[in-house]
């Protein structure tokens, strides 16, 4: 799609960015105006030309595009396309955006059966499509992982570009950062965790919370997974009693799932 | 003058979601107007079938990232009624605290980052840095506090972590409340700079009556729990929502719209002033008179200055919150109520920023949701933003097109519609039976 690179290697001064909202919670635009005192900073150092949710006026002369939530109708696809057909860089924020997220769960159900709940006789009138992550459609360079995303990790990877540095995305497990937190592990408590194969970056936030984390953030791109059942076994526990807090967020075939499967 | 006139704004900015407003006028008379939502649905109703007890409020609370607290609470209530969980006082206080910080933080985003630009002639925040930069500078440090006490209590701003059913993972401590009380005694300069601001827009003259409806507690401003109330005279039980409120799907919108009694209303800031002014502190009240808001009001326009009065009351009132807690002093043995899976049915029913929010869940005896049914308060104004927009647009026909078109935009913004929210909940069974 397009004609861009996509290996960091940019120094775009002042770059044009396009933010992007597909089916989602604009949680993750959220997060971006919940940057508070690093905000006027960001608007400064990028110019943000696309922006519905914050600002009227528009254009579609970007190099960057953030884009949030998953791709869900027909309309979402020629749209996407078309972004990644502008964008030099593609940077996908949050779970929806990155992995399809929590909207699987509509494709977990059936789409058909959904439609069927929620319209009844109606539900000709919806244009609904198999839920599907960003990069199902277009190639996508960097991805803000996380339900809602680190806002910190947004900012490093604008940085990194802004600077022509490749961004750093953390790819090892969220017990690394638990660790270095110093939480009673989860599991000591009776709460089940996807901390051992999912990948970093959030600061192991719900299990500073005393929760177990539901891999929110996707699995790491080599998971130790007999650690990880291991880990189970030795609670008492097997795959089959961890998965349906797995798939909350990781139910859709898109890529980057695909590509760990192999 | 405009005889004719063709109006698309789409998408509309500035508002959460995607909406398009048209508006088509002929020999000065309305031919068409409609305010059309293509926001995809995402069907949570059937997302939720099957799910354990202590799933459906992490689930809904991705329902919308504004206000993912209220989601969260309204399923929290949901099936804490259905499964007979009764979570501490403890509990309820300080989810009463949370509470205030994401509506004070949602208004916020709103009245300065929304529906401001529009009072200074400019599309966005950004412009007012070079020209105000004192309202950016305030909302940005009262956002900042709302949100940092939300994740003080929450575990983060967006989609909390620590608010379960049963009550909280884990408490803030001693030293964390005290913070929060200091953050928020230090917010008063800038509610009083803000008050300084307000007072010279020019909110647009407009009165069109309606039935406003909210949540109403003999004991506080209700925002987190009450009978449901409306100006019309009537109080209801939460549990019989169903008595009054019924659903109807329409063509060119995937969000359904609502009537109550076969009757459009309004939610939100402005009903729940409506209905509990008496409730609110003597500060917030004041706030209220100093601005030339007084109940019963009629101008939707003035929904933005009672979403600031109610920044007022949620800083006030969360003083007074944090003070109870702390004179009580937090206790490890209440943070969790005892939780215990059997069928039943149960409703939540909270004000959520834009207002009235009900979920609706039926568990089998192993804990599984059944059946889901969620309202959402942009649905339930959309109805009645149609009406309102019919009233004013006649009133207005004479002004330039340009001036037409901003106040129309204005008037939906005004509702701070939160189109992602409404668009998840289409149902048709209401109608059809």
């Amino acid at each position: 799609m397009g004609n861009k690179k996509s290996e960091g290697g940019y120094i775009i001064n002042k770059p044009k960015v396009g933010i992007f909202g597909f089916t989602g919670c604009g949680g993750c635009q959220l997060e971006i105006l919940n940057l508070e005192d690093q905000l006027l900073d960001l608007v400064n150092a990028v110019e943000i030309v696309h922006f519905t949710e914050a600002i009227t006026e528009y254009s579609d002369n970007y190099e960057i595009a953030l884009v949030e939530g998953s791709i869900t109708t027909k309309h979402g696809v020629e749209r996407i396309k078309k972004i990644g057909d502008i964008a030099k860089i593609t940077v996908a924020i949050g779970a929806c955006a990155a992995t399809g997220g929590l909207n699987c769960l509509k494709n977990l159900y059936g789409l058909e059966k959904a439609k069927e709940l929620v319209y009844g006789d109606k539900k000709d009138w919806i244009d609904s499509i198999e839920v599907k992550p960003v990069d199902t459609y277009i190639k996508v360079d960097y991805y803000a992982r996380g339900c809602p995303p680190n806002r910190f990790e947004i900012v490093d990877i604008i940085r990194s570009l802004i600077v022509g540095r490749k961004p750093e995305i953390p790819n090892y497990p969220v017990c690394v950062e638990c660790k270095r937190n110093g939480n009673t592990c989860v599991y000591e408590l009776g709460i089940t965790c996807m901390g051992p194969i999912s990948r970093a970056g959030c600061n192991s936030r719900c299990p500073n919370s005393v929760s177990g984390c539901e891999a929110c953030r996707g699995v790491i791109d080599d998971p130790n997974v007999n650690a990880q059942k291991d880990l189970l076994s030795e609670y008492g526990l097997t795959v089959k009693d961890i998965m349906e807090g797995f798939n909350l967020y990781n139910a859709c075939k898109g890529k980057t799932i695909e590509k760990r499967d192999k | 003058m405009a005889n004719n006139l063709n109006i698309e704004v789409s998408p509309l900015s500035r508002v959460e979601g995607h909406g398009d407003l048209i508006i088509n006028v002929k020999d000065k008379k309305i031919e068409k107007l409609m305010f059309r939502i293509p926001e995809s649905p995402r069907f949570f109703e059937a997302m939720l079938v099957g799910r354990k007890y202590d799933e459906p409020s992490h689930i809904t609370s991705r329902i919308c990232g504004i206000c993912s607290v209220a989601h969260t609470c309204a399923s929290i209530k949901a099936t804490e009624k259905a499964l007979g969980i009764k979570p501490s006082e403890q509990t309820i206080n300080l989810r009463k605290l949370i509470y205030h910080h994401e509506n004070v933080q949602s208004n916020v985003l709103h009245v300065y980052f929304l529906a401001a630009p529009d009072f200074f002639g400019v599309g966005s925040l950004i412009p007012l840095m070079e020209t105000y930069p004192e309202v950016v500078n305030i909302a940005l440090r009262t956002k900042k506090m709302a949100n940092d006490i939300v994740r003080i209590i929450g575990g983060r701003a967006v989609h909390p972590i620590r608010t379960v059913i049963g009550g909280f993972t884990k408490l803030p401590t001693e030293e964390e409340m005290i913070k929060m009380k200091e953050i928020l005694q230090a917010s008063y300069p800038d509610l009083e700079k803000s008050l300084e601001i307000l007072r010279t827009l020019k909110i647009p003259e407009f009165e069109r009556k309606t039935e406003y409806i909210s949540i109403s507690d003999t004991s506080d401003y209700a925002l987190y729990d009450g009978n449901i109330k409306s100006t019309d005279g009537w109080e209801i039980d939460d549990q019989d929502y169903l008595d009054k409120m019924k659903e109807k799907v329409v063509k060119y919108s995937t969000a359904k719209h609502c009537w109550v009694n076969g009757n459009v209303f309004m939610v939100g800031a402005l009903a729940r002033f409506n209905n509990n002014y008496q409730k609110l502190t003597g500060n917030a009240k004041k706030y209220a008179e100093d601005l030339g808001l007084v109940a019963p009001c009629h101008n939707t326009f003035m929904n933005n200055i009672a979403q600031f009065v109610e920044i007022v009351h949620s800083i006030d009132d969360s003083i007074r919150l944090i003070d109870k807690i702390l004179e009580e002093g937090l206790d490890e043995d209440k943070a969790m109520a005892e939780i215990k899976p059997k069928a039943g049915r149960g409703v939540g029913v909270v004000e959520a920023p834009r207002g009235l929010l009900i979920h609706d869940y039926t568990y089998n005896d192993k804990g599984r949701v059944e059946k889901a049914n969620l309202i959402i308060p942009t649905g339930m104004n959309y109805a009645n933003i149609e009406k309102d927009m019919h009233a004013l647009v006649p009133s207005i026909i004479d002004k330039s097109e340009d001036e037409i078109r901003l106040t129309c935009e204005m008037l939906i913004r005004a509702y701070d519609p939160c189109i992602s929210c409404s668009t998840h909940f289409l149902k048709v069974k209401l109608i059809n039976r």
